[in-house]
């Protein structure tokens, strides 16, 4: 029971906090002001390279 | 020399099954031995026929051939799946349909277990590696990692899956856990296919060319390393024998249970649904050709599911030896996802935001949307029903098969339909669909077919749930469990009847496929001279 009960105190104190901090964390980070034209570029990527990879044709072709 | 060592492996397979058949010690094992014995061997002859040739790939195309085997087998595999069910569903109608000479074999308890794992497994888990294949090499600019090698034994080994798997149950090789049916043997196999699964979308995603990982990778992922997790913890067992099925688990009772639990519900959560939203997250806003109404909703969205689907399995185990506080924190965390859930259905509808139009000339896009608000709907009902006081009323009664059928036929069936009609045109490089109003009649037949069933298993549980707890004056039982199973025979002929609907929809949409690839004139070939050897 020594390792139940380990995980049971850490589950219910420091591991729920750090799973609330970083969900809080990421939700704030996302709606940051600054990521709106990266968001913008991200959600139209979909509409590029639809028919053969990037490589295929190198002019048309983005740096990652 | 690659070419040796997988004929050498193919060959060495080969013996051992045919040495495990023999030793097998009950049917199914000997059968699922037979049956790798046979694949190894044509796995084996397909290898050294192409042995010393140049292997070609095209590296200015995608790898699109095993997406088109994916799109044949998706709806196959489907068919397959929903006869099935419809036969499931009228030998409950009908019990004289499990026939005497068929027990033990085609009864009611040997065919469901088939039922759901042809449709979660074969139907949904082909799409769901289909797609990923597509939208990973589309989103990332490359094509897909590990050669043709690779692929080839994901896509092909989890066939092979499907098949042991189907062979097994019916002559029952089940290890009786829902949705975690196969044997300890063909667990071992899915375990290294989906390593294979999670290397090939890995590995795409790291050599991609575009900046950003598109927010329907992130599902996929999470979908694949969940489904890989779930696997291994819930499939802890000890073979009785090296040439049988049987095995023992490691945990038993209430740790069982939850585990059992904690795997299925988040089956549902990440295979059903992480899975089939990164579907939703690039085949809506192409078909839409809109981006996504709010990509930072989307990201919130995905954490959101992340961090809440994993506790909510004990919502299966209320009124249970599951302790009360593992009770109430599966039905706190079922109630809060309702939130993310909705999250995603609106940022789902709202792409259309704009182009509502659509909606009334392309039957695709009405298919894809009325997936969305059929996740919506279950997404709804599923939370009111993990609270404990409808609990009490809805557990084993058949309104848990009505709202796992709005979810499954609803959300998974008609985004799939949706995908399958999508991907056919372009992948065979087609004008458009052979048939528009066909693609209406299917829609139509779907979905009343779902409301049909739906409706009916409503009536019908809540009629259950209320006649085994009515008591009289004197606190004895009224209704004896037969009255109840009488009594609902007129919902099942209706289940039966939207079965039937929601199958026939489907062959019609097979048909339609089928036509467009043979009847539909192709468009112009792009890439078709530029072949070159593999490095």
């Amino acid at each position: 029971m020594e390792f139940y009960t380990f995980l049971r105190h850490l589950a219910d104190s420091w591991g729920l906090l750090f799973m609330t901090l970083f969900f809080v964390g990421s939700c704030l980070w996302v709606l940051r002001p600054s990521s709106k034209a990266l968001h913008a570029e991200a959600a139209n990527s979909i509409f590029r390279d639809d028919s053969a990879p990037a490589e295929a044709k190198p002019s048309a072709g983005k740096e990652a | 020399m690659w070419d040796y060592l997988k004929l050498i492996v193919l060959g060495a397979i080969a013996v051992l099954a045919a040495i495990a058949a023999n030793y097998a010690r009950d049917l199914a094992f000997m059968l699922n031995a037979i049956e790798v014995m046979v694949v190894a061997t044509i796995a084996f002859l397909w290898v050294l026929r192409g042995v010393g040739e140049p292997k070609r790939v095209n590296q200015g195309e995608y790898n699109d051939g095993l997406i088109r085997w994916g799109v044949f087998l998706t709806t196959f595999w489907g068919i397959v799946g929903f006869l099935v069910g419809v036969v499931i569903a009228a030998q409950l109608a009908w019990p004289w349909l499990n026939f005497e000479a068929l027990q033990g074999v085609g009864n009611f308890g040997r065919l469901r277990p088939l039922h759901t794992s042809a449709v979660i497994f074969a139907f949904c888990g082909t799409a769901l590696i289909t797609s990923a294949f597509y939208v990973v090499q589309r989103t990332c600019a490359v094509r897909l990692w590990g050669g043709s090698a690779l692929p080839n034994f994901v896509f092909w080994g989890w066939q092979l899956v499907i098949l042991l798997a189907a062979t097994s149950y019916v002559f029952g090789g089940s290890q009786g856990k829902e949705y975690a049916e196969p044997a300890w043997h063909i667990d071992i196999l899915i375990t290294v296919v989906w390593v294979g699964f999670l290397a090939i979308f890995a590995g795409t995603i790291m050599k991609r060319r575009e900046p950003h990982i598109y927010v329907a990778n992130w599902f996929y992922l999470a979908f694949i390393i969940t489904i890989a997790m779930l696997h291994l913890v819930n499939n802890m067992a000890v073979p009785v024998s090296f040439f049988g099925s049987a095995s023992v688990q490691v945990t038993s009772g209430v740790q069982d249970a939850m585990i059992q639990w904690w795997y299925g519900h988040n089956a549902v959560g990440f295979f059903l649904t992480a899975g089939f939203l990164g579907m939703m997250y690039y085949f809506v806003p192409k078909q839409a050709e809109r981006p996504v109404y709010s990509y930072k909703l989307s990201i919130i969205h995905f954490w959101a599911i992340i961090f809440l689907y994993i506790w909510a399995g004990p919502h299966h185990l209320h009124y249970t030896a599951l302790p009360e506080w593992a009770s109430t924190l599966g039905m706190v965390f079922s109630i809060i996802l309702w939130m993310p859930s909705w999250g995603g259905m609106i940022n789902g509808l709202m792409t259309l935001s704009g182009a509502w139009d659509k909606l009334r000339t392309d039957p695709v896009i009405r298919m894809m949307v009325a997936a969305v608000a059929f996740y919506g709907m279950a997404t709804f009902e599923g939370p009111m029903m993990s609270i404990k006081a409808v609990n009490s009323l809805s557990h084993y009664t058949d309104w848990t098969i009505g709202h796992v059928h709005s979810g499954a036929l609803g959300w998974n069936g008609l985004i799939t339909f949706g995908l399958l009609y999508y991907l056919t045109p372009r992948l065979w490089n087609r004008a458009g669909l052979y048939s528009l109003r066909l693609v209406n009649w299917h829609f139509w037949l779907a979905t009343i077919g779902i409301v049909l069933y739906a409706a009916s298993m409503w009536v019908t549980g809540i009629m259950e749930g209320l006649m085994w707890r009515e008591v009289d004056a004197n606190g004895f039982l009224v209704n004896a469990f037969a009255d109840t199973v009488a009594a609902k025979y007129p919902m099942n002929v209706v289940r039966t009847l939207g079965g039937l609907m929601f199958l026939s929809g489907a062959l019609i949409m097979a048909y339609n496929l089928w036509m467009t690839v043979k009847a539909q004139p192709a468009k112009a070939a792009v890439n078709a001279n530029d072949l070159v050897p593999a490095a």
